[in-house]
């Protein structure tokens, strides 16, 4: 399946189409935000179904009595089932819970049964914040040192440059779409950050052997080879991930939801950034032949 | 990279049967007693709840820097330091000395020093000063002294938290420490998880205080529970620490419930001397501040045996009796996360999930068979052994699985056939220069493996720093991950190789198509 399509002519307008998402991501998550779950803002989450299917504005209504703040309500899944997120105001209320389904059933008159219910402390909200941030920042570095020691700085740089991108368009679109950020969301971004490398691996390995095969060819072209070369590699297991990822997004059910929509996003740009990003970077960087030698004599001295 | 020696055949199936055998573990229904290993079912799918306490040792600070006051004083006296303007604070205690050198030797001696020990471990003294102006000085814990307190009151917490857990009967609770000051439970399969966070939110500090307007050591005003005011000495004649057993009773009279207690002989002498020396007063019953109830005291009790009422139902009784036989907790526990899962959720996770896992299994088998038709038998076998080995090793490890997990499953499903195909493309280049078929597939298995051992570390240092990082289900996710990489590794390197290699050696140098 072989193709000869020119990527590096393309690869002028896709840079300039990548750093307008890129900046305008930026702009969203720095001015609009992320829309954080509770798992990073504290606050309490109940999952309840009801018998009969109930209107969100009177299920609003019946815990505006309580005063809590802001309250979100929303239907979730199946008819009958419905989200309610409510953000802390005092932390310590044990009670909280009962309270809010004596409420329910009294206001609404019905069976409310609470399937799901997550309490997040404020401290340990921010802790979780704080982990995730440092888990992704960690995932990011040891993938710098991986490519690094089994390629050169050039390769290294440039696949981590691929990762930002991949991982600040994926967050853009979640504040685009004002989606929820919580735990689950931050394992997509790290198992993202895991797929889009993988990707750029298979294509800098393809470059990284023909840039010693073919000495006299510049390196535009030797990428150009190479991501023609694993193309069709890179499609299908695209296709086998994707139907696996909207296997769950479709089947899986709402709790997984976010989860697999997140992981759509970055395959889907983890797959370009490999080709349109990742490769033409190495140009920028002046990669030839002469930069694996340099390395190789360095080694076997 | 086609031939294999009858022992590396051997070996590999001896591993994939062995792996694989351990996956079917988990669909038998009776227990097996000589492999009795299952894959756990995380909180998120077998429903339960998930509870992270941390103790508040505010108040056990204020208590203990309190009880330093007099000790400190009678050293200061016993080394002739003249002292002034003392204050006792929340935490610290400020005052003026005359000699702050000899304070200093005195303070800090390492020998026999009850007011301020030296704690062997830390290399450090439980408590420390600093001088805020020339001879005014502030004492207060040092930070291994505080890190003292606290691990005492954590370590006493989760004896008792244990304690009131078990004695509720739930099934397979775990109670763990984590970190300086927080406890762990997770309790699977708890209906009502209401209850238990009732009984953990109490503290329980059951007090046995005379009703008595002038006392020496002063009064608290609390409210009883018939409403009325009461003046409570602030002298305790006895506390819960004196009781041995507690159990809900049944007054026969009104047919009332309530708590009858038995005290310890030190607790039954003290209790037999209050009620002898103060017949016709009151004794209210302090628990956690609240008064109970405060009867009066008819007659001395000098048995051992009371009966605490207090206009209880009968589960109230039952779970004071339960508060006061497992014992007060050191400090309050404040409940900083709790995730409950109902048993129905669960379940219908488990539905969706193994549902979108048939489902995403198949359209990959499908679209790689379409693909490579008899090399995608090949690569949906080793999919196939795959899916059969990481659940054999889930259940080897006995891992917990979540929902996160499944979607881990499925994702390794998708993920996994990408070293047969970065094999197979490899292979149809070198099918194009190559003349002979065997030595196309020998030079494209061996060059491809480079790439694809690059390619599924980057995915597992992914998986490795989610699973230190992420907590509960994601950690479950991190898991099937991670142990997917391995499984799909040995499957693509071992398995299917060995299956290519029957067929190509097979065919000969015949025409054969990928």
């Amino acid at each position: 399946m072989i193709r000869n399509i020119n990527f590096v002519s393309k690869f002028k307008k896709a840079n300039f189409i990548s750093i307008i998402i890129f900046v305008l991501s930026i702009i969203l998550i720095s001015f609009k935000g992320l829309n954080y779950g509770i798992d990073f803002k504290g606050g309490t989450l109940i999952e309840l179904r009801t018998e009969t299917s109930i209107d969100t504005s009177l299920i609003r209504e019946s815990l505006r009595t309580m005063n809590l703040g802001d309250v979100n309500v929303k239907k979730f899944g199946k008819k009958g089932d419905y989200l309610i997120k409510v953000e802390q105001k005092n932390s310590n209320n044990s009670s909280l819970i009962p309270e809010i389904k004596k409420t329910l059933s009294d206001y609404l008159n019905t069976e409310v049964d609470f399937r799901r219910v997550e309490n997040v402390g404020p401290k340990v909200s921010s802790e979780l914040l704080q982990s995730s941030v440092i888990a992704i920042t960690l995932a990011l570095a040891a993938m710098l040192f991986y490519i690094w020691v089994r390629f050169e700085w050039q390769f290294s740089v440039g696949s981590i440059i691929a990762l930002f991108h991949d991982v600040t368009i994926t967050l853009g679109i979640f504040s685009l779409l004002s989606l929820e950020i919580n735990l689950s969301i931050i394992a997509a971004v790290l198992t993202i950050v895991g797929y889009s490398m993988n990707d750029t691996v298979v294509i800098y390995d393809r470059i990284r052997e023909n840039l010693l095969k073919y000495n006299k060819i510049s390196i535009s072209d030797i990428a150009n080879l190479s991501i023609n070369e694993t193309l069709a590699r890179t499609i299908i297991t695209s296709i086998t991930t994707l139907l696996a990822l909207f296997s769950i997004y479709i089947l899986g059910g709402e709790i997984l939801r976010g989860f697999s929509f997140a992981m759509i996003l970055g395959v889907i740009i983890g797959t370009y950034s490999s080709i349109f990003v990742a490769s033409p970077i190495l140009k920028f960087f002046k990669v030839s032949y002469k930069t694996l030698e340099k390395e190789e004599e360095k080694i076997v001295p | 990279m086609l031939n294999f020696s009858k022992i590396n055949i051997i070996i590999i199936y001896f591993i994939f049967f062995i792996v694989s055998i351990f996956s079917f573990l988990n669909f038998q229904n009776k227990n097996n007693l000589i492999l009795d290993k299952k894959v756990n079912l995380g909180l998120d799918l077998q429903g339960g709840s998930y509870l992270l306490l941390e103790i508040n040792s505010d108040s056990l600070v204020e208590e203990k820097i309190q009880s330093k006051v007099i000790p400190i004083k009678k050293l200061l006296k016993e080394n002739n330091i003249k002292f002034n303007n003392f204050k006792i604070n929340n935490t610290s205690l400020n005052f003026t000395v005359d000699d702050l050198d000899k304070f200093e030797l005195v303070f800090f001696s390492k020998k026999d020093n009850l007011v301020n020990p030296y704690i062997d471990n830390y290399r450090s003294h439980e408590l420390d000063f600093r001088r805020l102006s020339d001879n005014f000085i502030e004492v207060n814990f040092s930070k291994f002294g505080l890190l003292t307190i606290n691990n005492a009151a954590l370590k006493q917490s989760i004896e008792i938290v244990r304690r009131r857990i078990d004695d509720v009967g739930t099934k397979e609770p775990t109670i763990l420490q984590r970190g300086e000051k927080r406890i762990l439970v997770e309790l699977p399969g708890l209906k009502d998880p209401e209850r238990i966070k009732k009984l953990l939110g109490k503290t329980a500090q059951l007090n046995f205080r005379l009703v008595n307007d002038n006392s020496e050591f002063g009064t608290d005003e609390l409210i009883s529970e018939t409403g009325e005011k009461l003046k409570i000495s602030k002298r305790i004649v006895m506390s819960g620490d004196n009781l041995v057993d507690a159990q809900p009773s049944i007054q026969n009279q009104q047919n009332e419930p309530t708590v009858s207690f038995t005290l310890d002989r030190l607790g039954a002498q003290k209790f037999g001397r209050a009620t002898t020396d103060n017949v016709g007063k009151r004794l209210a019953i302090v628990l956690d501040g609240k008064v109970i109830s405060a009867p009066n005291i008819n007659e001395p009790i000098t048995s051992g045996n009371g009966v605490i009422s207090g206009n209880f139902s009968f589960q109230e009784a039952t779970d004071l009796s339960l508060l006061l036989r497992s014992g007060a907790l050191p400090t309050p526990l404040d409940v900083v996360e709790e995730r409950t899962v109902g048993p129905d959720l669960g379940e219908d996770s488990i539905k969706s999930g193994i549902t979108s896992l048939i489902v995403g299994f198949i359209l990959v088998i499908l679209f790689m068979f379409y693909k490579y038709k008899i090399f995608g038998l090949i690569a949906n076998t080793a999919l196939i052994a795959n899916l059969l080995m990481l659940v054999g090793v889930l259940t080897i490890l006995e891992a917990t699985l979540t929902l996160p997990g499944i979607a881990g499953i499925i994702l390794t499903v998708g993920m996994a056939v990408d070293a047969n195909v970065l094999i197979f493309e490899r292979i149809k280049e070198e099918l194009k220069t190559e003349k002979s078929i065997i030595h196309a597939f020998d030079t494209g298995y061996s060059k491809a493996k480079i790439t694809v051992l690059d390619a599924n570390i980057t995915t597992l240092i992914a998986a490795i720093i989610l699973f230190a990082f992420g907590s509960g289900p994601v950690k479950g996710f991190a898991i099937t991950l991670g142990i997917g990489i391995i499984t799909t590794l040995f499957t693509a390197y071992f398995l299917a190789r060995h299956l290519t290699s029957i067929i190509v050696l097979r065919t000969k140098n015949k025409e054969i198509r990928i």
